[in-house]
């Protein structure tokens, strides 16, 4: 069914996730309700089966990764989505993925944690898909929108990502932005035509047999298995990063921030500009592979960064390695479902940086 | 004549067919194979029916059943 | 010359890694010899376990995919849907399908997925050196019950084929050994049947079949054939619990 949605609509960004999966093709969805994303389960639930998808909601987050397992297995386009501790369950899923060079996408909608937590967004659970939440020496592409339009736009990105390098994606949200509503367009083309997977599982009718594992027991064969991932993965760093660079010319300091917190920094760039100070930000928008090149070419002439997350500091450690302490790097967090205002990123700022002009003429602002 | 052909190097030694053998024309062999196990083997001469109970055993499909014209 | 029994030619010609007198080896050739029969290797993926059949896809000459532990139901749900008019077959042994993987079990059947389950089970963890397993027969030492599994201490074993019969789209549920040429016969006939379930889109089959590990049982090939007859059987009795043939649906 040709889907009619090209002009813009108001959506959430989990809807805008799901519907964004079908324009890329994607007909086959397993998931687990979990909040902040049940919005994605409903809607792939209300749309498959207008598009001859499957929709299957599973008996657990669990049993939805190795469905994904499955169907990626058998070449098709598939998705899940998930939030905190059921992200947590699929980890064993996706060192597996990736151990089998399965593509799929997976939706992190991240909520409060550790534990059950909260249902308000949080980005603690950068370590978890950056560093690898699952066992082994694999690594995941992640992609972090910051609007409604975005994630539409890298969820349609990521089927395509996922079928060039044979690996699973992650598109890292939290839960402000899965439930706000902004308007969005799907302006990219349905795809309704996919080239086949010579490796995937379809039956050895007429060739030889194909298998999916990911186990190598015989001495040597998982360390050239290993090497092979490795050379790939530094294929990826090379050719697919992605972030954006607003006002960092003669900055006095460069938030460097993503998703709702790029979004909360690009209004505290405007609020700061007003009181004279010149803040830039840099935005990654793949998280792994993060843009270490970009931050090593701007802390050549940036005097300060800070970074701002919804978490104790996890990105920060990134953005540390990629400076190799050239210059200061100052973190704000807010945790445990905390959001941060502008005023507060703007005290903190305030606080690291050296007066602009005599202390009675900066306007200090309260929270 | 039906013969019973036994693969030597793939057979383990586990003797599940010996007993199932209406006539009792198989058993252990005294050499070693590829494995360091004894093999079962077929008494030359012995009789054989087809009954195909040894191969329907075989834990290693490692029995053929032929007859010989 | 005529030939009365050939190996399959779906089995690879390959030393197994299995012990000598393992059941792994005489189920997976009864699937081979299926595949052959009914020349459907060309859209025959099966699923291995984690487990002792863990390389089954090493023996078997079809298209397969390996499974994290307890969830080849779930990867085959994935196959299927993708592919409704393959045959689909997951292949577990006790504790891939009874311990660690019985949600998946019992979803896959509750959702009636239109796929066969063969499950192998000799009542311990063999992969691993011989542990406890959730259909291990009381009075059964083990390492990790090794002064004999106790009712009070371990609680009992699971009848899966029992437990399952309660699911009303679980079409075809069977107890089947390979204790003898006959029981092996019928355990073939049982696989068969499984296959034609999903082939007429039937819903959920599942053929458990009671198999020998003598190395952690202790006993010959020989004797341990006859300990599922004699003991295990009691546990476990053969026979049919579901069969959508006999229900008329």
């Amino acid at each position: 069914m040709k889907s009619s949605l090209h002009n813009k609509q108001l959506m959430t960004g989990n809807e805008a996730a799901a519907e964004a999966a079908i324009q890329a093709g994607c007909r086959f969805y397993y998931g687990y309700p979990i909040t902040p994303q049940n919005e994605i389960i409903n809607h792939m639930a209300m749309r498959m089966p207008q598009v001859g998808g499957t929709f299957i909601q599973a008996e657990s987050e669990i049993a939805a990764i190795n469905m994904l397992h499955g169907s990626a297995a058998a070449g098709a386009r598939v998705m899940t989505s998930s939030s905190g501790p059921g992200i947590s369950l699929k980890q064993e899923g996706i060192s597996y993925l990736a151990g089998s060079e399965l593509p799929c996408v997976i939706v992190n909608v991240q909520r409060g944690g550790p534990g059950l937590g909260d249902i308000s967004p949080s980005q603690a659970d950068y370590f978890q898909a950056v560093k690898g939440g699952g066992h082994g020496d694999y690594r995941m592409i992640v992609l972090a929108p910051s609007s409604v339009q975005e994630i539409a736009d890298l969820v349609y990105d990521a089927f395509d990502l996922a079928d060039k390098y044979r690996n699973p994606v992650m598109i890292l949200g939290d839960a402000q932005l899965g439930q706000m509503m902004e308007p969005v367009e799907f302006y990219k083309p349905a795809k309704t035509y996919l080239p086949p997977k010579k490796w995937a599982l379809t039956g050895a009718d007429g060739r030889p047999k194909n298998v999916i594992k990911s186990f190598y027991p015989v001495k040597g064969e998982l360390e050239k298995f290993n090497r092979r991932l490795q050379k790939k993965y530094r294929k990826i760093e090379e050719t697919e990063v992605r972030y954006e660079e607003i006002n960092t010319k003669d900055a006095d300091l460069v938030l460097v921030a993503y998703g709702t917190c790029a979004r909360i920094s690009r209004e505290v760039m405007n609020k700061a500009s007003k009181i004279g100070y010149r803040i830039g930000l840099l935005r990654p928008i793949t998280l792994w592979p993060f843009p270490k090149d970009a931050l090593r070419r701007l802390s050549q002439r940036v005097r300060t960064f800070m970074v701002v997350e919804m978490s104790a500091g996890q990105m920060v450690e990134d953005v540390k390695l990629s400076i190799l302490g050239r210059c200061p790097v100052h973190f704000y967090g807010r945790m445990g479902g905390g959001v941060p205002s502008t005023n507060e990123i703007i005290n903190n700022i305030l606080e690291v940086l050296p007066k602009i002009n005599a202390a009675d003429s900066v306007e200090m602002i309260e929270i | 004549m039906v013969t019973v052909k036994i693969n030597k190097n793939l057979c383990k030694g586990c003797e599940l067919c010996i007993p199932f053998c209406p006539y009792d024309s198989l058993a252990m062999d005294d050499t070693l194979n590829a494995y360091g196990l004894q093999p079962v083997y077929f008494k030359e001469g012995h009789p054989c029916n087809g009954c195909r109970n040894c191969a329907i055993m075989c834990p290693e499909a490692a029995i053929e059943i032929v007859t010989a014209q | 010359m005529e030939t009365l029994y050939a190996p399959p030619k779906t089995l690879h010609r390959v030393a197994t890694h299995y012990c000598p007198g393992c059941g792994h080896g005489i189920v997976q050739r009864l699937i081979a010899e299926i595949i052959d029969e009914w020349d459907i290797r060309g859209k025959t993926i099966g699923i291995a376990p984690v487990g002792c059949a863990v390389l089954a896809y090493n023996y078997l000459d079809i298209d397969m995919s390996e499974a994290a532990h307890g969830r080849p139901p779930a990867v085959a749900t994935g196959i299927k849907r993708v592919h409704p008019d393959n045959i689909v077959f997951a292949y577990q042994g006790d504790g891939d399908l009874a311990a660690i993987g019985l949600a998946e079990t019992i979803h896959t059947a509750a959702r009636g997925e239109n796929i066969t389950v063969i499950f192998v089970n000799n009542a311990v963890y063999g992969m691993t050196n011989g542990q406890m397993a959730p259909t291990t027969l009381l009075d059964q030492k083990t390492t990790t019950c090794p002064e004999g599994r106790s009712a009070d201490e371990h609680g009992s074993p699971l009848r899966i084929c029992e437990l399952l019969a309660t699911i009303d789209r679980c079409s075809y549920l069977t107890r089947v050994s390979v204790t003898n040429p006959r029981n092996v016969q019928k355990t073939k006939a049982a696989i068969k049947k499984g296959f034609r379930t999903q082939m007429g889109k039937k819903g959920f089959s599942l053929i458990e079949v009671l198999s020998p590990c003598p190395v952690y049982w202790r006993m010959s090939p020989i004797d341990s054939m006859r300990f599922i007859d004699d003991e295990m059987s009691r546990t476990y009795p053969l026979g049919t619990f579901k069969d959508w043939e006999k229900e008329g649906s």
